[in-house]
């Protein structure tokens, strides 16, 4: 009994250099090395994905000799390794030059240049020279993308970028194609980025080593209008900017450094520096007051939030047929755009074009949706510029601003008072904390003392609650990542699962892990953010959206009441499906005749395809032949006739006919002969 | 440009997916099938089995290009494969190749002719250096070419597309 115990006290150890090192359920040997202390170099391991084993860094020997890579073997007790043994070392010298062999290393002009992991271990290892000889065709650039640059000169193919689209975003955008030397990463059919379904969260370029997928940079932009005398420079930051900014200048992870960033802007010539926590306070007071509408009439619920870009274009992709439960809220990025050019405009007495409003944000997606063109009135963007922290903190460099010893400053007004539910929002559950202190005053006109919903914070993948609000017992789930609402979503259309609200953001960790921040982000960074954003809040005198006197200030000026005309034309917005591929789709049958000739289209889609549409496609086809009309019709097979709410859909003559099942092939062929007989009378006549 | 997609050659993928119950392990033989009914691998069919297989289309399109039995690009009609291995360079292959390219009206840089009639590929070895130059056309193995006797040949393939 007692002998029992003590193995099982006694934890199993392995020896890494002659010394000891408890295993406590590391998934591998390489967190076991690590754990020691000793860190060893990987380009292709993430612990956030799955191994790799092809960037031969992580080698170590063992005692009868073999080598082998860590980060692809589980640690076994009594394991005897050497980590840098000479052998070891010579090998991975060689892997090393290999890869540099194959990379465009004109690291001066690269975006990476000081934060790339090549260039960092070439200098630990003293490589001093590349013994192969140098790739001599150079890739084009692909600059499609609002959010990211790839330069495929500077891949490794360590796969990085691939398994992180993958298997945390459950999109697979990038793959490996072609084999031996011509190996590449590629979107599909090595098109551009921006003609696939990349969703523009630049979680592939948080994670490359290199200087293969860079946050795109529009700093000269920035400059530009700052020296700009006709224009008024607005900045707004967003809540996640404040705990991430002073990684970039060396102060602490998750350290709190709103104050100083603001100093900073000034110094460089911002006019109004002003904080998106207003407009998200106001997101909240117009989210909620939709949200209560629904949970009372009991329809399109869940609702889901609507503040991520990334996740606002894969649902447009991947649930077109539920646009309808996305908020129609915009973004706090884009109300604030919008009451900036609206109103603020107004009272500064100058020209929508002459107010240049930058976002300074943690995401690349955001990029993209101050793109979009619902958000420009006249040609004149809502926001003009969205620069990421890292570009930021890059302008501040260049500026020879020293950060770390700044004083700190003040926002300004009206824009920059915000309560804690606006600077939540920066945390994966902050949107949903911060509506739920809303709703049981906005149903009942009755503050809750409670203020901290705890049940909703944490960085798991996907939590849900239930919640009282005012007798409603709400369904709360919160998500982070794509992979992961991707997963919630089959539960729910399966009927497994049932919520009345769904929080979702695209990145680990919501906001404070978006691909712009600085830093390696992993989860012990993304877990300081947190605490430091959770901070920031108990240290606000005011916490729940409603009682932020200016946002109040606002709707009595302008908007008027919650939900009102004007704060929908101001606030709100809507979706569309968007079609996932570029092209066609698939000829059937090509009509023969010289006259006239009906064009249908079956889609093929995932949702019509679900629905049987293939084989409604075949009857069809077998209809056509028969009808002796053949030569009048043109056939197709589309992907997308965004018509995914009414699937299965086939369009005739650009008239859309929805709800169809695998047996209504005749139902069409009807609307085919109709549209015959139209032409036919249209010729007549 | 001809459909590319009769119903019927739709229906035989369907049919192979269907086999492995639209199971992602259906992507090889399901790619093999492709190749067969048209040939070559179109970009939109990929499209429809990686929605078809739940798969990206990126990663539909990386297995494509990684086996060398799978073609991406549309192949003619006739394909001309002219052996170039050391045998067959040294007695000769060049001048036929050219003779060929000149002879189905293919510009540099092209594989394939416009009315997709003919593709002339080469290849670094048929395993027939006993006959060099060897030239295969539609699997029929055409030995000790010269730029006047594979003209001949092809001769006799033109009246046939006429
Ligand atoms: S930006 Fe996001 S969606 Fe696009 S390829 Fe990178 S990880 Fe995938
Ligand atoms: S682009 Fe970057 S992350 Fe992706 S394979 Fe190349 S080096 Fe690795
Ligand atoms: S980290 Fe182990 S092989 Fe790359």
């Amino acid at each position: 009994m007692s002998a029992n115990n003590n193995t099982a006290v006694q934890a199993a150890t392995l020896t890494i250099n002659g010394r000891p090192v408890e295993i406590n359920g590391e998934k591998n040997l390489l967190e076991v090395v690590r754990k020691a202390g000793i860190d060893l170099p990987t380009f292709c391991y993430h612990s956030e994905l799955s191994a790799f084993g092809a960037c031969r860094q992580c080698l170590v020997e063992t005692e009868d000799g073999r080598i082998l890579a860590s980060c692809s073997v589980p640690a076994d007790p009594g394991m005897k390794i050497k980590t840098h043994s000479p052998r070891v070392q010579r090998i991975r010298k060689v892997a090393l030059e290999l890869l540099l062999a194959n990379h465009d290393r004109e690291c001066t002009t690269c975006e990476k240049s000081g934060v790339c992991k090549l260039q960092d271990l070439a200098q630990r290892y003293g490589i001093d020279e590349v013994r192969f000889g140098k790739r001599d065709q150079k890739m084009p650039l692909d600059l499609s993308s609002p959010a990211i640059v790839r330069n495929p000169n500077r891949c490794i193919l360590c796969g990085d970028c691939v398994r992180m689209c993958k298997e945390v975003q459950g999109l697979g955008i990038l793959d490996f194609a072609n084999r031996g030397a011509s190996m590449v990463v590629t979107p599909a059919f090595g098109r551009d980025i921006a003609d696939v379904e990349c969703v523009n969260c630049g979680q592939c370029a948080a994670v490359c080593p290199t200087g293969a997928l860079t946050v795109k940079s529009e700093i000269d932009q920035a400059w530009a209008a700052i020296y700009d005398d006709s224009k008024t420079v607005v900045v707004q930051i967003a809540p996640a900017v404040r705990v991430a900014v002073g990684d970039a200048f060396g102060l602490k992870p998750g350290e709190i450094s709103l104050g100083k960033l603001v100093a900073a802007l000034r110094m460089i010539g911002i006019d109004k520096v002003f904080d998106t926590s207003f407009a998200a306070d106001l997101t909240v007071m117009e989210e909620t007051t939709e949200f209560i509408n629904r949970l009372r009439s009991g329809a399109q619920l869940p609702q889901f939030t609507s503040c991520c870009p990334a996740w606002v274009k894969y649902a447009e992709q991947y649930y077109p047929d539920m646009l309808s439960n996305l908020s129609s809220c915009r973004s706090p990025q884009q109300m604030f755009g919008s009451v900036a050019k609206r109103y603020y405009t107004k009272e500064l007495n100058i020209d929508p074009k002459d107010m240049y409003v930058i976002s300074v944000m943690p995401c690349t997606a955001k990029k993209f949706e101050a793109a979009r063109p619902e958000f420009s009135n006249d040609g004149v963007r809502d926001v003009d510029l969205v620069l990421t922290t890292q570009e930021i903190a890059h302008m501040i460099k260049e500026a020879g601003i020293n950060f770390a010893e700044l004083e700190e400053d003040s926002l300004d007004m009206p824009f920059g008072f915000t309560t804690g539910a606006g600077v939540i929002f920066g945390v994966t559950g902050g949107v949903a904390e911060a509506v739920l202190r809303a709703a049981n005053f906005l149903l009942t006109g009755e503050e809750l003392q409670k203020v901290a919903f705890t049940e909703v914070r944490g960085l798991a993948g996907t939590r849900a609650a239930t919640v009282d609000v005012a007798g409603h017992e709400v369904r709360v789930a919160i998500t982070h990542t794509l992979g992961e609402i991707k997963a919630l979503m089959e539960k729910i259309r399966k009927g497994e699962e049932y919520f009345d609200i769904i929080e979702v953001m695209a990145c680990p960790g919501g906001c404070i892990g978006g691909a712009g921040q600085p830093g390696q982000n992993t989860i012990e960074l993304r877990t300081k953010r947190s605490e430091g954003i959770y901070r920031a809040d108990t240290r606000m005198q005011l916490r729940k959206a409603q009682e932020n006197p200016l946002v109040q200030h606002v709707y009595d000026k302008w908007l008027g009441q919650y939900g009102s005309h004007e704060a929908h034309e101001a606030l709100h917005t809507q979706y569309s499906g968007r079609s996932r591929m570029p092209g066609e789709g698939i000829s059937i049958m090509q009509g023969q005749s010289q006259g006239e000739k009906v064009d249908v289209a079956v889609c093929v889609g995932t949702c019509c395809f679900l629905k049987g549409s293939t084989q409604m496609l075949a009857d069809l086809t077998e209809l056509i032949d028969q009808s002796g009309y053949a030569d009048q019709v043109n056939l197709r097979a589309a992907f997308c006739l965004e018509n995914c709410a009414g699937s299965a859909s086939v369009k005739v003559d650009g008239k859309i006919i929805g709800g169809l099942t695998a047996k209504k092939s005749a139902v069409v062929m009807q609307e085919i002969m109709a549209a015959l007989r139209n032409k036919k009378a249209k010729v007549e006549a | 440009m001809p459909p590319i997609g009769e119903t019927s050659e739709l229906e035989r993928i369907n049919q192979v997916i269907a086999e492995y119950g639209n199971n992602q392990s259906a992507l090889i033989p399901v790619l093999q099938q492709v190749q067969e009914v048209y040939h070559y691998l179109p970009e939109e069919i990929l499209t429809y089995v990686a929605t078809a297989l739940n798969l990206s289309p990126a990663t539909v399109y990386g297995v494509a290009t990684f086996y060398a039995q799978f073609s991406l690009e549309a192949k003619g009609k006739h394909v001309v494969r002219v052996c170039d291995g050391t045998a067959c360079h040294v007695r000769g292959s060049t001048p036929v190749l050219n003779a060929i390219r000149k002879k189905v009206g293919l510009t540099a840089g092209m594989k394939t002719t416009g009315d997709r009639q003919f593709t002339v590929e080469t290849v670094s070895c048929l395993g027939a250096c006993g006959l060099a130059p060897a030239v295969v056309i539609d699997d029929r193995i055409y030995g000790q070419m010269t730029p006047e006797a594979v003209s001949i040949v092809l001769d006799e393939l033109m009246k046939e597309v006429d």
